[in-house]
C-alpha cells in the first residue's frame, strides 16, 4: 500500500524538475522534441553488432544531464526501472548466437555483443526520453507535439492520461485500504474480489472523468489545450538543433572511436 | 441590469432511468442577489445546477440567462458569464501549477498572455493566495484547494457565481475564510449547501427543494426559522438560529444572556 502512495509522489518529480531554469530548460520545446526524435532514430539505426560505434552517442544524454541540473539518483533509478524488461528481451541472445566475433583481436561471442547493444540502446533511448520530459514538462511537450501537427485527440489523450494517473492511483489506494481493513488475515486481495474491484474502479474513474470533463467545458474548453507558451523559435534554438543533428550525422557516418584510437596511436608512436 | 438575470420557467427534467429529478421549477434570480438552494440529499440541487450550466438540458420549460436561452449554441457565451465552483476541488484542478489552473479558462477564450496574467493575478489576489502561484495543486491542503478552485472561476470574471457545497469538508478556520470571501463578493451568487448556518450568513434569499419541486422561496430569515417547513423537507433550523435551551433566546444572544446571568 505505501508503495502506491510513494509512487504517487514520485510520479510528480518530473513535473517539478521541469520547472527549473537552466539553459536546457529554456530551449524551445519543439527543438527539444526534434533533437530527441533524431537522436532516437540514429541510435536505433545501428546494426546489432556495432556496439563501439554507439559510444559517441552517450555524449548527448551526459551533456544534457550536466547542463540541466537534474539529480542523479532519481534519474538513474528511472533508467534502472526498465532494465529487467530489457535484460529479459536480450538475455537469450548469448545462448542462441554463439558465433565468435573478433573485435580488435579479442574474440567475443556475437550473442554477448548483440546483448550489450540492446542494453546500450535501451539506456540511451530511455535516458533521452526521461531527459526530454524532465527538462520540458508534459504541458509544453504536448504543445510541441501539436506544433508538429500530431492530431489533437492523441495529444490530449497523452496529456490527460498523465494528469489523471494520480487520481486513478489514489482511488485504487483508497479501495485497497478499505478492503484490507476488513480482511485483516489476508495477504493481498482474494481472487474472488478481483472482478468486482476492477469493475468498481472502472465505473468510478469513468464518473470522475466525466465530472472533470464538465469542469473543463465550463471553463471554455473546446478540445484545444492552450498552455499559453507560444514563443517563437529563435536563432539559439536553430543552432542547438543544427549542432546536435550534425553531431549525430557525423557519429553515424564516421567511426569516431576508431578515429580517436588511430589518432592516439599516432601520438604514442 | 437585466443581463445578470437568471430565470427558470416551468422546468422539468427526467434522467434516462426515469427518475424525475426536477418537476415544474420556476424562479427568477436578479442582479446582486445571493440565493441559497437547500434541500435534503436527492432533492434535485445538483441537477438544478447542471441545468443552469447547460451540462444537461431541460426536458420541458425554459432556462434564461439574461435574455438568452440556455441551448447548445449559446453555451460558450453562457459559460463565460456563469462561473461554477465544484463540490470537489480535485475535479476542477488538473494543471501542474496553480497559475496554469487559474489561467486555463482565460486561455480557452484566446486572450493574449499579458491579459491572462492580469486576470490570474487579480483572481489570486482577491482570494488571497498569490503566494501559492507556483505550487502544484495536488499538494495543497483542502482549504487551499478550495480557494484555488474559486480563483479558477473568478479569473473568467463571471457575472454570476454558482457554488456547489462551498464549505463541505473544510475545517472551521478554512470554512470561516470561505464564508468571509463569499460575503465580500458583489457578484450574484447561487449556493447549494447543507451547511445552513453558512447559507444564513451569506444568502439573503433561500429556495427550498423537495423531490424536484420548489417548496418555498423567500427571505432567508423567514425560511430558515420555519421549523415545520424545514423538517418536512428533511432539514432542520440552523444552529445559530435555534433557541437557547436555558433561556429561550437564540444562540446569537446566548452569550450575552448567560454573561448577564453570571
Amino acid at each position: 500500500m505505501p508503495d502506491i502512495m510513494n509512487s504517487l509522489y514520485n510520479i510528480r518529480l518530473l513535473d517539478s524538475l521541469a520547472r527549473k531554469e537552466t539553459p536546457v530548460h529554456r530551449m524551445h520545446p519543439l527543438v527539444k522534441v526534434l533533437v530527441t526524435l533524431i537522436f532516437l532514430i540514429f541510435v536505433v539505426s545501428f546494426d546489432r553488432y556495432e556496439v563501439i560505434r554507439l559510444m559517441p552517442f552517450f555524449l548527448y544524454p551526459v551533456i544534457i544531464f550536466m547542463l540541466s541540473d537534474i539529480p542523479a539518483i532519481p534519474f538513474l533509478k528511472r533508467i534502472m526501472l526498465a532494465m529487467p524488461f530489457v535484460i529479459g528481451i536480450g538475455i537469450l541472445n548469448p545462448l542462441f548466437d554463439k558465433h565468435i566475433l573478433l573485435i580488435n583481436g579479442v574474440a567475443i561471442s556475437r550473442g554477448w555483443v548483440s546483448f550489450f547493444s540492446i542494453l546500450i540502446k535501451s539506456v540511451l533511448t530511455i535516458a533521452a526520453g526521461i531527459l526530454l520530459i524532465a527538462t520540458t514538462g508534459m504541458d509544453k511537450l504536448a504543445a510541441a507535439l501539436r506544433m508538429l501537427k500530431i492530431p489533437k485527440i492523441l495529444v490530449l489523450q497523452l496529456l490527460l492520461t498523465y494528469r489523471y494517473i494520480s487520481i486513478l492511483m489514489e482511488e485504487v489506494a483508497r479501495t485497497i485500504r478499505a478492503y484490507l481493513l476488513r480482511a485483516p488475515m489476508q495477504k493481498g486481495i482474494h481472487r474472488s474480489a478481483w472482478g468486482s474491484l476492477a469493475g468498481q474502479l472502472l465505473i468510478r474513474t469513468y464518473d470522475r472523468g466525466q465530472r472533470v470533463y464538465h469542469a473543463m467545458c465550463l471553463r471554455g474548453f473546446s478540445g484545444e489545450y492552450n498552455t499559453g507558451d507560444n514563443a517563437r523559435l529563435n536563432i539559439k534554438d536553430y543552432v542547438y538543433l543544427l549542432c546536435w543533428a550534425l553531431f549525430f550525422v557525423v557519429a553515424k557516418i564516421y567511426n569516431i572511436p576508431l578515429i580517436i584510437e588511430s589518432i592516439l596511436a599516432g601520438v604514442i608512436r | 441590469m437585466s443581463h445578470h438575470k437568471l430565470e427558470f420557467k416551468n422546468v422539468h427534467f427526467t434522467y434516462p432511468d426515469g427518475n424525475k429529478a426536477i418537476n415544474d421549477v420556476s424562479f427568477c434570480i436578479r442582479h446582486g442577489e445571493s440565493v441559497g438552494i437547500i434541500g435534503s440529499n436527492g432533492a434535485g440541487k445538483s441537477t438544478l445546477l447542471m441545468l443552469m450550466m447547460g451540462i444537461i438540458f431541460a426536458s420541458h420549460g425554459e432556462i434564461l440567462v439574461g435574455d438568452t436561452h440556455v441551448t447548445k449554441k449559446t453555451l460558450p457565451m453562457i459559460r463565460q458569464r456563469l462561473g461554477m465552483v465544484f463540490q470537489n476541488p480535485d475535479d476542477q484542478l488538473f494543471m501542474t501549477t496553480v497559475y496554469d489552473d487559474v489561467a486555463f479558462g482565460p486561455r480557452n477564450y484566446m486572450m493574449d498572455e499579458e491579459d491572462v496574467a492580469k486576470k490570474v493575478n487579480y483572481a489570486l489576489e482577491v482570494v488571497g493566495i498569490p503566494h501559492l502561484k507556483d505550487r502544484a495543486p495536488f499538494r495543497l491542503s483542502g482549504g487551499e484547494k478550495r480557494s484555488v478552485s474559486i480563483a479558477t472561476v473568478l479569473s473568467m470574471q463571471p457575472d454570476i457565481l454558482i457554488m456547489d457545497e462551498p464549505t463541505s469538508s473544510l475545517d472551521p478556520k478554512s470554512r470561516r475564510k470561505v464564508i468571509d470571501l463569499l460575503k465580500s463578493f458583489e457578484h450574484t451568487k447561487i449556493i447549494t449547501s447543507h451547511d445552513l448556518d453558512m447559507v444564513y450568513e451569506v444568502c439573503n434569499r433561500v429556495i427550498v427543494l423537495k423531490d424536484g419541486r420548489v417548496m418555498a422561496d423567500g427571505a432567508a430569515e423567514e425560511i430558515l426559522v420555519n421549523g415545520e417547513l424545514l423538517e418536512e423537507c428533511g432539514l432542520e433550523i440552523p444552529l445559530s438560529l435555534k433557541s437557547c435551551p436555558k433561556c429561550g433566546s437564540t444562540i446569537k444572544r446566548v452569550k450575552e444572556c448567560h454573561i448577564e446571568n453570571l
